[in-house]
């Protein structure tokens, strides 16, 4: 198993158009997208991009249809060449490689998995799956030997033989999967990898990869359009719009202090008891003269804490971290301004 | 007065004789020049033909059969596709044709593998750059257009009359659906999948082997049954300048009101053609079972 790597994006921008490189001085003087379309028919695809990816951790990046996430996380692989910026990934600049070093690049250090599964129709899930491993030119038996222990990790156990027409969407997507990880390249790179799901086979889907993640701890980008399955997943997410990242942070960030009023429009349907956890609301434990009794973990959910206090009608709860310190307190009142969204003062 | 609207304004007869006169004197002396070397290059073909004939010819006509009902079988797994070919082979035999039979047979397999050795590269080389195609389609439209007969003239001067000649004319004549096909083929695969292997790392031969190739097998099976079937139409013009085959008889027949004669050779051919076109589809059918069982 690879250590996981992380990923720096610097400055990046992509414009779509004839002349491209002609137009970056004025992007990046603050033209917006809207004036360069009007004045010169060119399209601003990503603008001034920066985002850190810490090794090991699970980025999402999130936006309507249009707002450039696709070119985004297709900039990481290269399989769309950027008009300025870097991706520095093991001290290595993905922009400035030679087609051989993108080459073995691609075939170690990253995999994907497409929104449309990207399979190959004429070849068996067996051979899909070990088909980053035969281009890697791994001898037949050792890679059917790799692609067989994904395709049983994922779930799809006696249907190796069968080719991707035959199995629904959900299967082909675990086909995908699987043939991502066999290349067991420190990256994983998902484009609305669950997007063509339906909801349940989704939410099935994000447990296999929370899964997963736990035993390979692989540095992984998933792109998605839905805000529950970003807040579900993410250890941090990156909102992009118009081609601009306009927040990143936790899901505890964006749902307690979004940027402007659009990422407020977008966070406010969200089910904020589940999202939100105890340790991102409390509040420091030297305000209070006696600590309450009973007590919950930092990482439990505002709905579990409420549910508890409500239950053994108590005003508060002594907020513990995994090792059994006291971190602070959170009071009733808190919790439940926290769940509603209100900015009310809370504990006067 | 109105006569310089009703005749159209043509080149002086004189000077289009020199033009005419000046361009055949040309090509004679490049015939003349050029002549030996141009045979000399084409004469593994001679080889290849003549290797056909004599195997197809000297094989006992049982094992014929017995092959053909393999290869039916093989490709379609389908009990009336393989009684169908026998049959028709059968019955051209009884009816006296089974030698010309076999050597128009050898004459079209030749065309075809030349064809496919020929139009598989080019029609992968259109698909892959915008300029190749840009030059290799206007010549392709040429090809499939100028009446057979006028590049039969070039073909006799360069080469004489005999097989060879008639295997470059019939490779012309047959070659562009190869090439056509191909391209198309290539072209249509989907760019996700292709996507996919670029993120793979896939190199331009992976790339090209492990899927644009098999994914445009379908089509380009259709390019290669296309290929037959219009080397089989040149047959009868082939044997204008010396092709042996069931073309040489029809040529006989037109020339002198055989009408029988014409019509049981002009059967054999459309038999024969039946006979390749089931098989070759049934083959191009199987080669994408995974598509039958498609899932809904």
């Amino acid at each position: 198993m690879t250590d996981p790597i992380g990923i720096e994006i610097r400055n990046l921008y992509k414009i779509f158009g004839a002349n491209p490189q002609a137009h970056v001085a004025a992007v990046r003087a603050g033209m917006t997208k809207a004036e360069l379309q009007a004045r010169h028919g060119h399209v601003l695809g990503l603008s001034d991009i920066n985002i850190q990816i810490a090794p090991g951790s699970i980025q999402v990046i999130m936006g309507l249809s249009g707002s450039g996430k696709s070119t985004l996380i297709r900039h990481i692989n290269r399989l769309i060449e950027p008009t300025a910026g870097e991706i520095v990934i093991e001290g290595r600049n993905v922009v400035g490689m030679s087609k051989d070093e993108l080459r073995e690049f691609r075939r170690h250090r990253t995999a994907m998995v497409f929104q449309k599964f990207g399979l190959l129709p004429h070849r068996t899930v067996l051979d899909n799956a070990a088909y980053g491993l035969e281009v890697q030119g791994m001898a037949e038996a050792e890679r059917y030997r790799t692609a067989m222990r994904w395709i049983e990790r994922v779930g799809l156990s006696g249907f190796e033989k069968s080719y991707p027409s035959q199995l629904s969407g959900g299967m082909q997507q675990r086909v995908g999967l699987a043939r991502a990880l066999a290349n067991d390249a420190p990256i994983l790179l998902m484009d609305e990898a669950y997007s063509a799901l339906d909801p349940l086979i989704r939410y099935d889907m994000q447990t296999v990869l929370l899964d997963l993640q736990q035993e390979v701890r692989k540095t992984i980008v998933f792109i998605t359009h839905d805000l529950d399955e970003a807040l579900r997943i993410g250890d941090r997410i990156a909102l992009l719009r118009d081609g601009s990242v306009i927040q990143q942070g936790t899901a505890q960030d964006i749902v307690l202090r979004p940027a402007d009023d659009y990422v407020a429009n977008f966070v406010q349907h969200v089910d904020r008891g589940k999202v939100l956890k105890v340790g991102a609301v409390m509040l420091a434990q030297h305000g209070f003269d006696a600590l309450p009794e009973a007590s919950i973990a930092t990482d439990a959910s505002i709905a579990e804490a409420l549910q508890q206090m409500a239950a053994n009608r108590l005003q508060a709860l002594r907020v513990q971290d995994p090792q059994g310190q006291t971190i602070g307190v959170i009071p009733f009142q808190d919790a439940i301004n926290a769940y509603t969204g209100s900015k009310g003062e809370g504990a006067e | 007065m109105t006569s310089w609207l009703t005749s159209f304004p043509q080149l002086s007869d004189s000077l289009l004789r020199a033009l005419q006169r000046s361009i055949d004197n040309g090509f004679r002396s490049f015939t003349r020049s050029y002549g030996d070397l141009i045979e000399g290059f084409f004469s593994p073909l001679q080889t290849l033909l003549i290797w056909f004939e004599r195997l197809l010819l000297g094989t006992p006509w049982p094992v014929i059969l017995l092959v053909v009902a393999g290869l039916a079988w093989g490709a379609s797994r389908s009990l009336r596709v393989v009684i169908g070919s026998v049959l028709t082979l059968v019955l051209i035999g009884l009816f006296g044709m089974w030698a010309d039979t076999m050597k128009t047979i050898s004459m079209v397999l030749a065309a075809t593998l030349l064809s496919i050795a020929i139009g598989l590269p080019l029609g992968v080389l259109m698909a892959r750059s915008a300029r190749v195609q840009r030059v290799v389609s206007p010549i392709l439209d040429i090809m499939q257009t100028m009446p057979s007969f006028v590049y039969l003239i070039p073909v006799v001067m360069l080469l004489g009359i005999g097989r060879v000649p008639g295997l470059i004319a019939v490779v012309i004549y047959a070659l562009p659906p190869m090439i056509r096909l191909t391209n198309l083929g290539i072209r249509q695969v989907d760019p996700e999948v292709l996507e996919a292997t670029d993120a793979f790392g896939s190199s331009a031969w992976q790339k090209l082997v492990k899927a644009q190739l098999p994914l445009a097998l379908p089509t380009i099976m259709a390019g290669i049954n296309q290929t037959i079937m219009m080397a089989l139409a040149m047959v009868v013009i082939a044997s204008m300048i010396g092709v042996q085959g069931l073309g040489q008889p029809v040529l006989r027949a037109i020339s002198n009101q055989y009408f029988t004669l014409g019509l049981f050779n002009g059967f054999a051919i459309v038999g024969i053609a039946i006979l390749f076109d089931r098989i070759s589809q049934a083959w191009g059918k199987r080669l994408q079972k995974h598509r039958e069982a498609s899932h809904d």
